[in-house]
């Protein structure tokens, strides 16, 4: 049964987006909007009866579908691994993605790519899917990469604009840097373990905890530590961790849905998930989790910081996506991989609202995304300002929201974790609700509060789309009270929602240190008054209500004295021009020389032409020999004969 | 009777000759056909002797075989020469370099 439906969830997407990209012109635009949205919601309920079939009840699938390669010893198969943790990144990638295709019909009207926008959505649905579901690591690469594919596509969707184009490139180069440490990790679990098969590989793994690999001599690594960090490093791309962040300010060239679905909920997750579906692997090398939670919280504060200078609306929230999925990551580097998975659930929520919202907006402004451009929008926009300020609040962790729950777990599990780099991570993470509270709602003031600012044009036509307003409410509502009903089963109970999918050793088992402290989902929110994560958010809030509404010309005041640090945050760190100056212009000088020294003087004209040369020169010395003449011929003959004697003889 | 080493030398002799001709001829054709009839001759010379000393007809019966080819040859290379004297009008072995490349 279980087999079955989850055969449907992932198959139907891809059915929905043949039709849309084979039969496109036929169906017309109308059909291609019914026909994968229909399958979508389809796919959708199908997930729901999973997640009743798999969390509620406790049961699970894991098995082999289809062997895709035989090679020696070892099958390459197609399997599905359906247990709790699969269950409900179903849900959530179903949820969130039939959402956004409803709302993309209002976002994308008129737009002459419109079928192959569907094809594109519902095929990232599919490889979305087909990731979550993997039962081996083959199979999940697969995901990988198709999400990844899909994700160069439709960044690069309006292909005639350059930026967008240059843009999809650069998230493809930079997410092959991570693949590059992902495919590694893979080859050495084989290597090692002589299988892709998830089961197999934890149960082996046991036996290799004492193994090590000299990557440089006299440096003997543990060699789950090696597979644990290649691993993470396809995380780090997928995931935008730092250093290979750079990519996802760049998607935002894309079309708002697709920021909010890829971009936000779904894909750039993934290496979050990944994570917590590995944790029988990370959990055995306190190294690697180490790594993964001080890179994760770095990001966490340092992305962040980058949109106090960001006036693109959608840039804005792009950088507020690393900052959380910064967040995920050091969760589960504290080993508390459940508050990784909810905080991935609420943040899917309460990220697409924003992305979603500010789709509206910017569709409301006639494609015009800087914030200094608008102004009062609450006027204009408001069922738009209200959900936008939902996501707002639920982004920067106040209480009742679904954001507070996850974030306010997360901050808490870093700060009982005792492994080392806790201490660095937990008041990177708390600086970072700080700064998290106050770039949302600086956007969120300049954006819907403060003078308008749009021409009279644009302000005529400001109103909104009901098809676009009606995904809002729909995320609103989970971004608002998911977080009371689910953060118990989530997080604190046992067997809770995650069952047994997850794997944590006694000794970083924060959560259940958490658990026995934990008084309720209405007591924490009245107990909120004495954490520190909820002053820190709120003095976030109340900054930018000063910075931006009370006293503007207080960001003059900082531009002119701090503006070293300006300079930083808008130059990003840097890494944009260090990738550009080291990667760019030595890859141009690399192949410039291979060019011209290696193609063109080697091959060309040493290689070609030079083969050509030498046979005519060698010939020209061969001709002389062929006079014509018979008793030079006889000559020769007479003189080899006499050779082939004395040869013979001696 | 005769040493066999007698025999030798009359061959080598005669073979030695043609080799000369051959080379050395840059005149006429024809000569240069009778000296590879000579140099034939010093092999058969040879065969004789050989196959008396060890007593052994199958060097006479090579002999004979010789001489037939050695008498087809002539007519064949008599032959192209006509042809070849008609086309060009020359037997000289200098003017005859066309096969060079």
């Amino acid at each position: 049964m279980i087999e079955k439906l989850s055969l449907l969830v992932v198959l139907l997407p891809l059915l929905g987006s043949l039709i849309a990209g084979f039969f496109g012109k036929r169906i017309g635009i109308r059909g291609a909007h019914t026909v994968t949205i229909l399958l979508m919601s389809i796919s959708f309920f199908c997930a729901l009866a999973i997640f009743k079939l798999v969390v509620l009840d406790g049961g699970s699938f894991d098995g082999t579908l289809y062997t895709w390669a035989v090679s020696g010893s070892f099958q390459l198969d197609i399997g599905f691994l359906i247990d709790s943790l699969t269950a409900i990144m179903m849900v959530v990638v179903m949820f969130v993605a039939t959402i956004v295709h409803i709302y993309s019909i209002g976002y994308m009207k008129g737009d002459a790519g419109d079928q192959r926008f569907f094809c594109y959505m519902s095929g990232f649905t599919f490889a979305m899917l087909m990731l979550v579901t993997a039962n081996n690591f083959l199979q999940l690469f697969f995901g990988w990469e198709g999400v990844g594919l899909v994700s160069y596509l439709l960044i690069g969707f309006w292909y005639d604009k350059e930026s967008a184009a240059v843009g999809s490139l650069k998230a493809f180069i930079v997410n092959r840097v991570g693949d590059f440490g992902f495919i590694l990790g893979i080859a050495a679990i084989l290597d090692y373990c002589g299988s892709l098969d998830y089961a197999t590989v934890f149960s082996k793994l046991s036996s290799l905890s004492q193994t090590t690999i000299s990557i440089f001599p006299h440096h003997p690594w543990s060699i789950i530590t090696v597979i644990c960090i290649l691993l993470f490093i396809g995380a780090m791309g997928k995931s935008a961790q730092m250093p290979l962040h750079v990519w996802l300010p760049e998607s935002m060239e894309g079309p708002t849905p697709i920021s909010a679905l890829i971009h936000a909920a779904t894909m750039v997750t993934a290496g979050v998930f990944m994570v917590a579906r590995m944790s029988p692997l990370f959990e055995l090398s306190s190294v690697s989790l180490s790594v993964v939670m001080i890179v994760g919280a770095t990001g966490a504060l340092m992305l962040g910081l980058l949109a106090f200078v960001e006036n693109d609306i959608k840039r804005v929230i792009a950088y507020s996506t690393m900052s959380q999925l910064g967040y995920m990551m050091a969760a589960n580097g504290a080993s508390a991989f459940h508050a990784g998975i909810f905080h991935l659930i609420t943040h899917a929520c309460f990220k697409a609202l924003l992305f979603l919202a500010a789709g509206s907006v910017i569709i409301a402004m006639h494609h015009e995304q800087d914030l200094r451009k608008m102004g009062n929008l609450k006027k204009y926009l408001p069922v738009t300002y209200i959900t936008f300020l939902i996501g707002a609040l639920a982004l920067s962790a106040v209480p009742p929201t679904a954001g507070f729950f996850s974030k306010d777990a997360i901050i808490d599990a870093v700060r009982h974790s005792t492994i080392i780099g806790a201490q660095y991570s937990y008041w990177m993470l708390l600086i970072g609700a700080f700064v998290t509270a106050y770039y949302i709602f600086r956007a969120f003031f300049m954006a819907f509060h403060t003078a308008e600012r749009m021409d009279e044009h644009t302000r005529v036509h400001l109103k909104e789309h009901w098809i676009m307003l009606l995904p809002l409410i729909l995320l609103a509502i989970p971004s608002l009270l998911l977080g009371i009903f689910v953060v118990k089963p989530m997080l604190y109970a046992s067997p809770g929602f995650l069952g047994k999918s997850i794997t944590v050793l006694p000794q970083y088992n924060v959560l259940a240190q958490m658990a026995t402290q934990f008084p309720g989902a209405w007591n924490t929110i009245k107990n909120c008054v004495h954490t520190l994560p909820f002053w820190f958010s709120l003095s976030g809030i109340v900054s930018a209500w000063i910075t931006v509404i009370l006293l503007p010309k207080m960001n003059g005041f900082f531009y002119r004295r701090l503006s070293w640090i300006r300079d930083l945050l808008v130059a990003q760190y840097g890494f944009d021009i260090f990738n550009h100056w080291f990667f760019t212009r030595g890859t141009l000088k690399m192949s410039e020389f291979f060019f011209h020294t290696g193609d063109l003087k080697v091959l060309d004209a040493g290689m070609v032409d030079g083969s050509g040369r030498g046979v005519t020169r060698i010939s020209s010395l061969l001709r002389k020999l062929q006079s014509g003449y018979l008793y030079h011929y006889a000559l020769i003959m007479i003189v080899g004969l006499l050779g082939f004697l004395v040869w013979m003889i001696y | 009777m005769i040493p066999l080493v007698n025999y030798l030398i009359v061959g080598a002799i005669l073979f030695g000759l043609s080799f000369v001709g051959i080379i050395i001829n840059r005149r006429n054709i024809i000569m240069l056909m009778m000296c590879i009839e000579l140099m034939l001759l010093a092999v058969n010379t040879n065969f004789i002797a050989f196959a008396q000393y060890f007593a052994d007809p199958a060097g006479e019966v090579f002999v004979f075989f010789i001489l037939t080819v050695a008498a087809v040859e002539a007519a064949i290379g008599l032959a192209i020469l006509v042809l070849l004297y008609r086309r060009t009008g020359s037997i000289g072995v200098r003017e005859i370099n066309v096969l060079k490349g």
